[in-house]
């Protein structure tokens, strides 16, 4: 059984299936956003290398792209100043609770992404209970809504991504050594001085993995956008799945989605050289 | 160290703690709301955003609205066989990438880390391109989907096992195996028992994924509609309030194998 094949056979059912189905469609997609725009679904497409595509889909969609990119950073910073403190309390406050509070995290996910977010939906809703008690201490004016606000979607995109962040966290605050941060104390450092100089230092791998899992999805979304928001919330998954299903210009939707991916992978590349950390996985 | 200190070092230790719990609460209040709404009757008014009176007619009349109950079924079926053939083959994957080497191991861990980092909207697309440019684009539906489950519910399981293994003491089996254990026996009465806990795990996490799944659902789909897919469909004309029942139902029963996995794995010293 452990011959020197074993371990071939053992990983290419697998690796064919990522092959085929998750490495060959981005060849597909590539191909897709080259197609010449005057195609359709009926006469067939002619990949033409048709490089304007791109330049064309920047030109109409810069708005969406950007709008994407911003609403997911600011999700992302919030989710990473909760989730810290959860992921923290957890690891250092909850004693044998841990197990039970980690399960308590993911729980949530169970009710289904659209189910949680039709909550969200519901809670911010114009005649609901905190629409009602902000405009009572006159924070918002009697005709202002939260939903169809950016501050409802990025809402929605923190609570739905919230997750993402605490595991990672948690998971390299766990490994922390406690002798680290009491020599720390030890040697007159302030609770707080502490914290900065060793405990966050050394969660960084948790503050880059948690960052980008929460980043990259919530870039590429368009559930919030689309139930919590108004057309003028619409990010780039709205607009490439609108391309891809309704509107049917295959083209311009693929090179949107390359677009995405580009700007998605020169960003993480670039902030995990700046952070420093090269092991992920 | 002084009174007035040692009163800041004791709020400062509780309130970390309690700025937690609060965050989890947060966590919890649209789960609330979904449990709450189940009860809601809404049978005088289409109006979704308020609670009228209690009622238990959305549980007893659970699959009234038109499709709502074919749609679970649909997505439950692609979670099971998804989920069967994910946990599959990702157990396998995971012990070839623990306990073998082989040439290309690096780029396969890059390859299995890839589809968890790359937006759902990418993949989706992608797949979809590749489902048309072959030639399938007229039949997409259920088997379309569950290839698209199958794929993004690799990885996942084969980095929960990947864990699992790798936590393992390997004299284990060397030790049953100096027992004249032969290796299928040490096989099934060592190292699988061992393993199972995080198999479990995987195979639950991938259900949840694929039962959950819209958006590389949605663009792989044609005409089949699962559950999400319902939801998402009549989130624009009102919700049934028995949305909100099956909300319920699947986080129940999530709960419920989540405690019975942690307890079960507990009793087990590993």
């Amino acid at each position: 059984m452990r011959g020197r094949w074993t371990g071939y056979w053992l990983i290419l059912p697998a690796a064919l299936w990522l092959g085929v189905f998750f490495v060959i469609p981005f060849y597909s997609l590539l191909a897709t956003s080259l197609y010449d725009p005057e195609g359709s679904v009926l006469t067939g497409y002619d990949v033409t290398y048709h490089v304007a595509n791109f330049v064309d889909a920047i030109e109409e969609f810069w708005r969406p792209l950007l709008r994407s990119l911003w609403y997911a950073g600011v999700a992302t910073v919030i989710c990473l100043v909760l989730g810290y403190v959860l992921a923290y309390a957890i690891a250092f406050k909850a004693g044998r609770w841990r197990t039970l509070l980690l399960v308590l995290v993911v729980a949530p996910f169970f009710t289904s992404f659209l189910i949680r977010t039709l909550s969200w939906k519901l809670i911010l809703a114009d005649d609901g209970f905190i629409v009602d008690a902000l405009q009572t201490v006159h924070l918002m004016g009697d005709d202002d809504r939260l939903l169809a606000t950016p501050v409802a979607v990025i809402a929605g995109l923190v609570y739905n991504f919230l997750p993402f962040m605490v595991l990672p966290l948690y998971a390299s605050l766990e490994k922390i050594d406690h002798r680290l941060i009491e020599a720390s104390s030890d040697l007159y450092a302030s609770p707080s001085r502490g914290f900065w100089k060793v405990t966050l230092p050394l969660s960084m791998p948790g503050v880059v993995g948690g960052t980008l899992l929460t980043f990259i999805p919530a870039a590429g979304d368009y559930i919030n956008a689309e139930l919590l928001g108004s057309p003028n919330q619409r990010m780039v998954g709205n607009v490439i799945q609108e391309l891809f299903t309704s509107t049917g210009d295959y083209a311009a939707a693929g090179a949107l989605s390359v677009i995405l991916m580009v700007i998605i992978v020169a960003l993480v590349m670039v902030y995990i050289r700046k952070a420093g950390t090269e092991e992920l996985v | 160290m002084t009174t007035l200190q040692r009163t800041g070092r004791w709020i400062g230790e509780h309130l970390v703690l309690a700025l937690g719990l609060l965050v989890l609460v947060y966590m919890f209040v649209p789960i609330a709301v979904v449990m709450l709404m189940s009860f809601n009757d809404n049978s005088e008014s289409r109006n979704v955003y308020a609670f009228r009176g209690f009622t238990w007619d959305n549980w007893v009349n659970a699959c009234g609205p038109d499709g709502l109950c074919d749609s679970v079924v649909r997505s439950v079926q692609i979670g099971l066989l998804a989920t069967l053939l994910a946990t599959l083959l990702g157990t396998l994957a995971a012990f070839a990438l623990v306990r073998h080497r082989f040439r290309g191991r690096a780029a396969m861990n890059t390859i299995i880390f890839l589809p968890m980092a790359s937006p759902e909207i990418v993949m989706g697309s992608s797949l979809l391109a590749l489902f048309v440019a072959s030639g399938f684009g007229g039949h997409l539906g259920f088997w379309t989907i569950f290839i698209a489950h199958v794929m993004f519910c690799l990885s996942f399981v084969i980095v929960t096992v990947k864990a699992r293994l790798t936590g393992l003491d390997e004299n284990l089996e060397q030790a049953a195996m100096d027992l004249y254990a032969s290796e299928l026996t040490t096989f099934r009465k060592v190292t699988f028992p061992l393993v199972f806990p995080g198999v479990a795990a995987a195979a639950l996490l991938s259900f949840s994924l694929s039962f959950d799944d819209f958006i590389i659902t949605n663009l792989n789909a044609g005409q089949t509609v699962t559950f999400p897919m319902y939801v998402w469909g009549v989130a624009q004309r009102g919700v049934p309030m028995q949305v909100n029942v099956i909300g319920t139902v699947m986080f129940l029963i999530a709960m419920f194998l989540v405690i019975g996995n942690m307890i079960a794995t507990r009793k087990r010293p590993a």
